[in-house]
């Protein structure tokens, strides 16, 4: 027992409050980790199996349409371009379906962080945390199968079932929110604390996250700011201009033309995808920092290795993006370093997870007991 | 609970809820219609200069880069405002952390506040004056506000961190 009881001493929390078994708070923040980790590890096999092939078999499409073009033959043109458009549709609701992973469970995180100010009873936040979480699952996998399920059997002209059950996950998402908010706003009229708040510990890591995770933040904002000012409208033209070269370039019969410019489309394309991309992950993982610090006190792990953990993150939460915009000079090379990146925000997640479960199955033994005691 | 908190904290929630239902209105009513205008728009350009008709392609041309740029905007809004409302929610549970005075934080909290619904609005609004500089300069405003706010934040854990 006393081996048992060693995590909560070190923790300032109070042994068991707010953090029960099956709790709306554990609820969300098992479920938000495995959301992020989740979409995480998707984006990662994303990235390496499918995205660069993908965008080589966007150029081959392009320039098969500038061929038809050049042999006057506007039903290939189409076809090729209803080729094309199931490839986009391929490569975005993939990217779409990474991205609400994560988010769901940022979400997820969020919720769990405000609880105590959410004035709603214990067994309707529980069920609002298990809906939750089943629509932060559904969500993108509705969002992943809209390309292969496509129209089929749907009553809708343009939306699919896959989108129906995505935007239906989507709602019940909406609602759930909406409810917090009320729970919130009843709680700011009564003042009384729901579950006990999180403990205020000021332990290295909780500072280093929060810290690192404000930093990763203002970097973030700071380059889509510049990305927006400098180069999105430049883009934005760049993009029109090389299209309208590509077509007139095809329609002359100029081919060795038309595929300078399909390429120069294919940079273009690849430039505005890695300036986005590392805007977004340096913001998300700035963001993730700062909510995994205030389940620190959560984690029962050795200082050393909780740590070692919060430095690979930070350390991941840094290369990836950085190694995202260096594939632009370095490509592939960078692009798998990008991917290790990922990898070790990944790995440093589920490090915390196991701290999370040591700490959960420690408190439920306890209380296992405790009730065993009192009988 | 402090006033910055509350600020933060509900108009985070709301900030969320409401970027979440115009994601929602958008992608049921516009979103598939946009790509399938933008794909048809392309594809029409492309059938159009291999009929040898160089005027249509090129209409047909403008027209995508036209639905295109409204597109990017709608989606980066609806992205950003969800965004930014989970950021000032994470915010508003550990805003007493940031060591500055109460009158302080609630300025930094209201400026976040502010940025966050106006900068992305302002992209939105661009969406029906192309190019607008009213807009344009609103949007500049809004992110300003919203960097503003991040640098005293960061400046508020650093003093913590210093004196702790």
């Amino acid at each position: 027992m006393a081996e048992i009881l060693t995590p909560f001493r070190q923790s300032p929390l109070t042994p068991g409050a707010g953090f029960a078994a099956m709790s709306a708070r554990r609820v969300y923040i098992f479920g938000g980790i495995l959301l992020v980790a989740a979409g995480l590890l998707f984006g990662d096999i994303f990235a390496v199996f499918t995205l660069h092939q993908n965008a080589g078999r966007q150029g081959e499409a392009l320039m098969a349409a500038c061929q038809a073009v050049a042999a006057g033959n506007p039903t290939a043109v189409n076809d090729l371009f209803a080729h094309l458009g199931d490839l986009l549709e391929d490569r975005g609701t993939k990217v779409d379906a990474h991205v609400h992973m994560i988010d769901a469970g940022y979400l997820a995180l969020l919720l769990a962080l405000v609880q105590p100010y959410v004035a709603l009873s214990s067994p309707t936040k529980k069920k609002m945390a298990v809906l939750f979480v089943a629509g932060g699952i559904l969500f993108p996998v509705g969002i992943f199968l809209i390309h292969y399920v496509g129209l089929a059997h749907s009553p809708f002209s343009v939306i699919g079932w896959a989108s129906i059950l995505a935007d239906s996950a989507g709602a019940l998402l909406i609602i759930i929110l909406v409810a917090h908010a009320l729970g919130f706003w009843t709680y700011l009229r009564t003042r009384e604390l729901a579950d006990p708040e999180l403990p205020q510990d000021d332990s290295m890591p909780r500072r280093a996250l929060l810290t690192g995770g404000t930093i990763l933040i203002l970097l973030g904002f700071l380059h889509g700011a510049y990305y927006a000012g400098a180069l999105l409208y430049e883009h934005e033209q760049m993009e029109t201009g090389i299209l309208q070269r590509m077509v007139r370039a095809s329609a002359q019969g100029n081919l060795e033309a038309a595929a300078a410019e399909v390429k120069n489309f294919g940079n273009l394309a690849g430039a505005r995808a890695v300036n986005l991309a590392a805007h977004s992950h340096i913001i998300e993982f700035g963001l993730l920092a700062m909510l995994l610090s205030f389940v620190q006190p959560l984690v029962f792990l050795s200082e050393k290795w909780k740590r070692r953990w919060v430095k690979v993150l930070l350390g991941g939460s840094v290369i990836l993006p950085v190694f995202v915009l260096l594939e632009l000079r370095f490509g592939l090379l960078a692009g798998g370093i990008a991917d290790i990146g990922g990898l070790m925000v990944l790995v440093s997640l589920l490090g915390m997870l196991v701290g999370i479960l040591r700490y959960s199955g420690g408190l439920d033994i306890r209380q296992g007991a405790v009730r065993e005691g009192a009988r | 609970m402090t006033g910055s908190r509350k600020l933060l904290l509900f108009g985070g929630l709301a900030l969320a809820a409401f970027g979440m239902l115009y994601g929602l209105q958008y992608a049921l009513f516009v979103e598939h219609q946009t790509l399938d205008q933008m794909g048809t728009s392309l594809a029409r350009s492309f059938a159009a200069a291999a009929s040898r008709d160089m005027v249509q392609s090129q209409t047909a041309l403008d027209q995508y880069g036209e639905t295109k740029y409204d597109y990017v905007r709608q989606v980066d809004c609806h992205s950003h405002w969800i965004g930014l409302a989970m950021l000032m929610i994470v915010l508003g549970a550990i805003f007493d952390r940031v060591h500055l005075s109460e009158r302080n934080r609630q300025l930094i909290a209201f400026s976040l506040l502010a940025g966050s619904a106006i900068f992305p609005l302002a992209v939105i609004l661009q969406t029906y004056h192309h190019g607008a500089l009213l807009f344009k300069g609103l949007a500049v405003v809004g992110s300003g506000l919203v960097i503003a706010a991040l640098v005293a934040t960061a400046w508020g854990f650093a003093r913590v961190a210093r004196t702790a």
